[in-house]
């Protein structure tokens, strides 16, 4: 039974009032709070535990090294990877992403090449393509989304072809909800001879991910939006390609053999970790994984999937608003226009309501754009949102409508 | 008005309702913006909502005009022209409008993480004062 109000009790800044207002929290999309469970999990091991991964042959460096590619082997749990070596830690998904287009981008495409993205990429997985274009002459394909922000399969088909070397694309829109059919887009791309790789920032967080069963060829995503710490964030990548890229950055532990004249280079996944890692926040971020597996990656879903409905139809309620993005297969992300409302003037009473919701472009303006805005309000759900929650949202939306 | 005033009628404000139903109020009168300033050339970057400020020099005073598309953030921009408009340079680098925010309850508006333009604003202000002048 997927309790929720026991549930947060395990996330200590969700009962800390904001503005003499409880903690409406409702920007988990751009970042999630962490449970105890990682706090504690990343305290003890500074207290107890810390040295450098890799290194010494000494009690404590084999201790921290344990955990840290105990935090890989979590992580391949969590995404069904076929190995750990498959689990590249990074940055971000950002860092993720420029990764793939740094290393097996600038190896492997050539002018006239075609990478195929949607319409709705955040920045993340739109730039790195546009400035590996700029370099190397390829061709970046964008495919439409509906006015109501869905999928649409002849639109992808059209622009997928021979030419597709790369199909990069979001498992789960941070501005519309939009959840993409990855499977059956993966197994398209992969008859015209595509790679597939998957911005899963939003995915991962709200149901299960199993990249052997999606068959894509790489995923990213990000700890801060996964309940665990930034500054981690994974590269997934299946170990035949990761092991056909040159690294993407140079140092110590991505090697194999070093003299001055000429350096080997370690296999996959430590090629792609040249320096001191995060070791800690890996470590956190595998607990946060940890945490979500033991909560149930089905619940968790199913819970969202209510409130997701739940929401939907309280936000249809309110006068003059408009959800931004209306798929029928979407995850709690609440992209909305209120009719004679700036957003960022709800935003501020918003605020003094206790309620934390984004506003702007949200790091993906050209679907903002496109969808006809400049300027959009999120409300964003995560494991240990309720009903509560969006009630008081819509008390505070409109609370805003009677000031303007 | 000037910001003595304001910081009296202030006074009278308990609640943050009020305080924004005023500041909204103070942005509905605020002087309209001359029609060719609207464009990107004037606009204030780094903020979430569109923000404009004129710029004009008479008789040795900086006088502003200013707008945005957001309500509260034009009312914002109302007390940040009272504040500024219509001083010599000099007197523009003495004023401490932490101070007077502060004595609004409207700091956290004054923050440069809050994006929300007035930040800016007053350093474009400051900077303007430092060229034009
Ligand atoms: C869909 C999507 N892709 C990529 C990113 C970038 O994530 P990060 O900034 O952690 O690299 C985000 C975060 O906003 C996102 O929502």
């Amino acid at each position: 039974m997927y309790d929720v109000y026991k549930i947060r009790q395990d996330f200590p800044i969700l009962s800390i009032p904001v503005n003499g207002k409880p903690n409406t929290f409702l920007d988990s999309a751009a970042s999630a709070q962490k449970p105890a469970q990682v706090i504690e999990k990343m305290r003890r091991m500074y207290l107890e535990e810390y040295a450098n991964v890799h290194r010494g042959s000494y009690y404590l460096s084999e201790q921290i090294t344990v955990a840290y590619e105990e935090a890989r082997s979590q992580i391949h749990e969590f995404l069904n990877t076929k190995s750990d070596k498959e689990v590249v830690f990074v940055r971000n998904a950002t860092e993720g992403i420029n990764l793939v287009a740094a290393s097996w981008g600038r190896k492997f495409l050539q002018a006239g090449d075609e990478v195929l993205i949607s319409q709705a990429e955040h920045h993340a997985n739109l730039v790195p393509w546009q400035a590996l274009r700029d370099e190397k002459g390829i061709n970046l394909k964008i495919f439409k989304v509906s006015d109501r922000g869905e999928y649409l399969e002849e639109e992808f088909l059209n622009l997928l072809s021979e030419k597709t070397k790369l199909v990069a694309v979001t498992g789960m829109s941070n501005v519309l909800g939009t959840v993409f059919p990855i499977k059956r887009m993966a197994e398209q791309a992969h008859k015209v001879g595509a790679l597939v790789l998957v911005d899963a920032c939003q995915y991962t967080v709200h149901q299960k991910v199993d990249v052997q069963d999606l068959d894509c060829d790489f995923l990213v995503f990000s700890g801060h939006k996964t309940y665990g710490p930034s500054g981690i964030g994974v590269l997934y990548g299946k170990y035949n390609i990761l092991d056909s890229m040159p690294p993407y950055q140079y140092g110590g532990d991505m090697v194999d053999t070093v003299s001055y004249e000429k350096t080997t280079f370690n296999e996959p996944p430590f090629r792609f970790e040249a320096g001191t890692p995060a070791i800690m926040q890996a470590i956190g971020l595998g607990e946060a994984a940890k945490y979500m597996m033991s909560l149930g990656m089905e619940d968790i879903f199913k819970h969202e999937q209510e409130l997701t409905t739940y929401t939907t139809n309280a936000l249809n309620e309110i006068k003059g608003l408009k959800i931004i993005g209306q798929a029928k297969d979407k995850g709690g992300v609440f992209s909305f226009n209120v009719e004679g409302m700036h957003p960022q003037d709800l935003a501020f009473i918003l605020d003094k309501e206790g309620v934390a919701v984004r506003t702007g472009h949200h790091c993906a303006q050209p679907i903002v754009n496109r969808m006809g805005y400049e300027s959009l309000a999120r409300a964003s759900l995560g494991l240990y949102s309720t009903k509560e929650d969006i009630d008081t949202l819509v008390a505070a939306i409109r609370k805003a409508q009677k000031f303007f | 008005m000037d910001i003595q005033e304001l910081i009296d009628n202030f006074e009278f404000l308990d609640t943050w309702e009020e305080k924004y139903s005023y500041i909204i109020e103070l942005g509905s009168h605020l002087e309209p913006l001359d029609e060719e300033y609207r464009t990107e050339e004037w606009k204030v970057r780094g903020c979430q909502s569109q923000v404009w400020l004129e710029p004009k020099l008479e008789n040795g005073k900086l006088l502003f005009k200013g707008d945005s598309d957001a309500f509260i953030v034009k009312g914002l921009i109302a007390i940040v022209l009272m504040i500024y408009s219509n001083k010599s340079a000099q007197e523009i680098k003495e004023i401490e409008v932490e101070e007077i925010f502060a004595k609004l309850g409207l700091q956290e508006h004054l923050s440069p993480s809050r994006r929300n333009g007035l930040f800016s604003m007053v350093e474009k202000i400051k900077h303007y004062a430092d060229t034009l002048a």
